[in-house]
């Protein structure tokens, strides 16, 4: 019966093991170890006010490197997890809807270091005498530099899946966990990873941030990469620096070849347009691991679990019973929930208003709104600048197949890497040649970020069709006439994207970059991002809270009335 | 007479109109699905016929009237009603076997009983072989093969099939329909009655038992039609061919609007819908109607067979060629007016001029446009305000299909301009002197 052996699995057809699982035993060991390892000296007993040791010898840089990595992945699970519930209770419930969004709006906008600074107590706080609650606040304040964007892309997922297969989920009657298995979570999985993957990148640049905290009086050094550079720059030690440059460099590398390239290589099923595409990614290590027995076997574990978990819930009644019965929810529903928004809303901007008034004064922000506007003179200037560097090379990379294919992973390491790690030797080069630190301070704003500019530019051209390319090579379009009629118009749709991402990273990204402390050297611009640096090191909960909602609406309204307006353009008029 | 499975008792459907009012989608439709028929529902777009199936579905709740399966009220998908869609609507992620599984995994049926009836189903629809296959891997007929195995495993008593074979080609899809028609007649399904949305007029009196035909604004049944044809009917049939005329007649017959099915022009107002024709192809078919071998006057069937569009299509520029004036119907066939002979031999220039003419004569939607930019001083007006217009009696998606048409139109004729980049609709000369 030759046919019959296809249904089953090749796992009891082969049931031996083989050489493969001789090289993974070892190497999945010595992972649990390590694992549990770094889990144990997470919950060690400690004392507030206690400082713990960090060295800045080398040798225990991958100690450091295991414990940071250890708090990214978790902080990245929790935002998984945070982002499927988010998704799910915006696309269930209208209500939720019209709050969660406008409030994740806002808290994406609000700066790392914000969340930390009013965190940062009650977690220490929830496990007294331990050192879980001080890892709790970094994990926090690491998650808080992850998980929005990543739920606004899981939001995004369940809303746009197609309208047919929401009827077939519902005509072959799936309950509300089969569709969130089947077909939600699966549509929006190639974003969340995508995202997921920018999150990571996002989360290592606020590690010091994070790790070695500084705000509301306290001044506690958790042992991880990101304490070690601070306790690097404290002592001008620029030997550290280049080690921890280095070890990071490893652990970027490590984490994108073991659990991005696999997770993003297996994801690709997951892709929605039904036609195979070029771009599909490879990993050695999914490859290796779906040659392996023991491997498949654990890993068919869990969707095992789930399809029989599946298989329990299900809908109880079909549409003929009268529990089906369509619900009137009338107008009068709608109108109460709505005023009782709108109530909220106005008590919050009262709170708000009348708390500035009483606390920090009117002039100050004035003064405040001022800033803002310094900075956002800045994120326009450089964006507008690393489009003039990044189009034109991004252009002739993306045009040339085989140099675009080469560049990628280049890049992502580019985009994944902590721009601030170069911050340092900014601010010895500033001294040296006594730079205007207002100027040239900027630039380290948008180091991390412009990377995004240049993937997209490149992501861009490389989609540019091949007939329209013949054209314009036929019609001989040459200088100002070429940019202007056909490769510009071509990339624009992606280079806003690039944009949008770059510019809010920027944002982010000034708070770190306008105030920058070398030892006992600070060199500070004028900016919105230094005067919220500034307050929470001073711990003045007023200001900080001042300077974070000017920077929300300076983001927002950027959002709002530049980026959002400039995506919808190219979305309906500058695509193939 | 034979069990009534589904019944529909003067169901109505409404949407919310731009002001706030309800216009309705489909209204006071009474229709019984009885075991052992199957059902073809054809009508123009916009006449709610894909409305009428959603809601024997129980994807959509009607807002009036009564939905009864086996007499009992249906609020909602029920056990017992399958369905297979016009995209296919297969899960790209999930493996044939798994997607024909689909149905059953909701059910709670056990893995290995599960297995086994997916696996009878895939070998009934002919995909053996391709179990382990993902969707995108396969051809867009194997592709719908999945989605009617699919609903075909959950042993409906009632298969319900949206244009299933519309989004293929012409031979795959009458193979597909073939494959189906043979399980029908050989009695190897469990389904009992089958109701088929279509555009293909051939499709429906090959398939059916009953053909109905929808009427638009508001959606409802207009006529009813037997087809007491032995099977299997051979598509070449002078009794297939005759009453494939006859649908066409009944189809073409009078009738944008209103109830009333007469021969007599009836003049379109300015929030009705437009056909979707583009002038091109309008040109193309009265060049096509003057030529040999029509020379004025042709069978509806003929002429799509001639210049190979689908029935919808067809019917589109049929509708619009009349609206126009160019031609008008009788009986089924197609008759060119006078008009539309000077239209064929003009030139360029004058056949822009006849169908301007033409346009603000009878297309009220056009005529308006070009009122309101011969009054504007700025000779430009944006689109949103016709579509807002438009909103107040038109769905959302129809209002911008009819500005679509409208502006196609009134391009060719140049009436006036429009920019695409800015939404912009103006006079064409105003738009020479922007340009540069």
């Amino acid at each position: 019966m030759p046919e019959k052996r296809q249904f089953v699995p090749r796992i009891i057809v082969e049931a031996a093991g083989n050489r493969w699982d001789l090289i993974l035993l070892p190497l999945v060991l010595a992972v649990i170890v390590l694992l549990g390892y770094g889990g144990a000296q997470m919950a060690r007993p400690y004392q507030l006010g206690e400082t713990l040791p960090i060295s800045l010898e080398p040798i225990y840089l991958p100690y450091y490197l295991l414990r940071t990595t250890l708090r990214m992945f978790l902080a990245l699970a929790a935002s998984v997890a945070f982002s499927c519930v988010f998704a799910v209770l915006t696309t269930r419930y209208k209500l939720a809807e019209r709050i969660l969004i406008p409030l994740l709006d806002i808290l994406q906008s609000i700066p790392v270091l914000g969340f930390l600074s009013i965190t940062v107590t009650a977690f220490i706080a929830l496990f007294p005498g331990n050192l879980l609650g001080v890892e709790c606040a970094a994990i926090f304040a690491i998650f808080t530099s992850q998980a929005w964007n990543m739920a606004f892309s899981a939001y995004q997922g369940f809303r746009t899946v197609p309208e047919e297969l929401n009827e077939a989920a519902r005509v072959f009657r799936l309950s509300a966990w089969q569709q969130f298995w089947r077909l939600q979570l699966p549509f929006a999985t190639p974003g969340l990873l995508w995202n997921m993957m920018m999150s990571m990148s996002g989360g290592w640049f606020f590690v010091v941030a994070s790790e070695a905290i500084s705000v509301s009086n306290q001044n506690i050094k958790l042992p991880g990469v990101g304490s070690y550079i601070a306790l690097a720059i404290e002592q001008r030690d620029l030997v550290a620096i280049g080690w921890a440059i280095g070890g990071m460099l490893v652990g970027v590398l490590l984490y994108d070849q073991l659990f991005f390239r696999p997770l993003l290589a297996w994801a690709d099923k997951f892709r929605f347009e039904e036609t195979g595409s070029a771009t599909a990614q490879h990993s050695w290590l999914l490859e290796f691991l779906q040659r392996t027995d023991t491997t498949r076997r654990l890993f068919s574990l869990l969707p095992r679990l789930l399809e029989r978990s599946l298989g329990t819930s299900r809908l109880r009644f079909d549409g003929t019973s009268v529990r089906a019965q369509p619900r009137a929810r009338g107008r009068a529903y709608e109108r109460v929930t709505d005023a009782a928004i709108a109530a909220l809303v106005f008590y919050a901007l009262w709170t708000l208003v009348s708390f500035i008034h009483a606390e920090v004064g009117w002039t100050e922000v004035g003064r405040v709104l001022v800033l803002g506007f310094y900075t956002m003179l800045r994120v326009v200037v450089l964006i507008a600048l690393a489009a003039l560097v990044w189009i034109p090379i991004g252009v002739r990379i993306g045009m040339n197949p085989r140099l675009a294919e080469r560049s990628q992973a280049i890049l992502q390491f580019l985009a994944a890497f902590p721009a601030n790690l170069m911050f340092p030797v900014a601010v010895v080069l500033l001294v040296r040649f006594e730079l205007n630190p207002d100027i040239w301070l900027s630039p380290l704003m948008i180091l991390g970020t412009q990377w995004y500019l240049l993937f997209n530019v490149i992501a861009g051209s490389s989609t540019i069709p091949t007939e329209l390319r013949y054209a314009a090579q036929n019609l001989q379009l040459e200088g100002s006439l070429r940019w202007r009629r056909y490769l510009l118009p071509a990339i624009f749709p992606s280079f806003v994207t690039g944009a949008i991402t770059a510019s809010g990273g920027s944002w982010n990204a000034s708070i770190v970059a306008e105030y920058v402390t070398w030892g006992d050297t600070t060199l500070e611009a004028h900016g919105l991002g230094s005067y919220i640096a500034e307050m929470t090191a001073k711990g003045d909960f007023p200001r900080i809270a001042l300077g974070i909602a000017v920077m929300c609406i300076f983001v927002m309204g950027f959002n709002h009335f530049l980026w959002r307006r400039l995506y919808r353009m190219t979305q309906e008029r500058l695509h193939f | 007479m034979n069990a009534t499975l589904v019944e529909l008792k003067d169901v109505g459907k409404n949407f919310l109109g731009a002001d706030g009012s309800a216009r309705a989608v489909l209204s006071g439709v009474d229709f019984a699905l009885r075991e052992g028929e199957i059902v073809a529902l054809l009508g123009p777009s916009g006449s709610g016929k894909s409305t009428m199936l959603r809601i024997m579905a129980g994807l959509i709740t009607a807002d009036c009237g009564e939905v009864l399966y086996r007499g009992m009220p249906l609020y909602g998908p029920a056990d017992g009603i399958s369905m297979v869609f016009q995209s296919f609507a297969l899960f790209p992620w999930l493996t044939v076997q798994k997607n024909v599984e689909l149905g059953l995994e909701s059910k709670g049926v056990p893995e290995r009983e599960r297995g086994e009836r997916a696996q009878a189903a895939i070998d009934l629809i002919g995909l053996s072989g391709f179990e382990g296959a993902l969707p995108r891997e396969l051809s867009g007929g194997m592709r719908q093969r999945v989605g009617i195995a699919r609903a075909l495993v959950v042993q409906p008593e009632v298969l319900l099939m949206d244009e299933a074979f519309s989004a293929l080609d012409v031979l795959t899809g009458e193979r597909l329909r073939e494959d189906i028609m043979e399980l029908w007649e050989t009695k190897a399904l469990s389904t009992k009655a089958m109701l088929v949305v279509s555009h293909n007029i051939e499709e429906a009196v090959v398939m059916a038992d009953r053909v109905l035909i929808f009427g638009a604004d508001p959606g409802r049944i207009r006529e009813e039609l037997p087809v007491r044809l032995s099977r299997p009917r051979d598509v070449e049939s002078a009794q297939v061919r005759a009453l494939v005329d006859s649908v066409y007649e009944l189809m073409t017959a009078g009738s944008i609007r209103h109830g009333r099915v007469t021969d007599k022009e009836i003049k379109l107002r300015l929030g009705d819908r437009l056909p979707a024709a583009e002038s091109s192809r309008m040109e193309a078919i009265v060049e096509l109607l003057a030529d040999e071998p029509f020379r004025g006057r042709a069978d509806l069937p003929m002429l799509a067979e001639e210049s190979g569009l689908d029935d919808k299509e067809l019917l589109d520029v049929t509708t619009a060629l009349t609206l126009l004036g160019f031609a008008h119907l009788d009986g089924g066939d197609i008759i060119l007016t006078p008009l539309g002979r000077d239209f064929a031999q003009s030139d360029q220039a004058q056949r822009k001029e006849i169908f301007g003419r033409q346009l603000l004569e009878n297309v009220p939607l056009v005529a308006y446009m070009r009122h309101g930019l011969d009054q504007d001083p700025s000779g430009d007006l944006p689109e949103q305000m016709f579509l807002k217009l438009l909103s107040y009696t038109l769905p959302e998606s129809e209002a911008e299909a009819a500005l679509r048409v409208a502006v196609e139109w009134g391009r060719y004729a140049d009436l006036f301009a429009y920019n695409y980049n800015t939404g912009v609709i103006h006079l064409p000369d105003a738009a020479e002197a922007a340009e540069e």
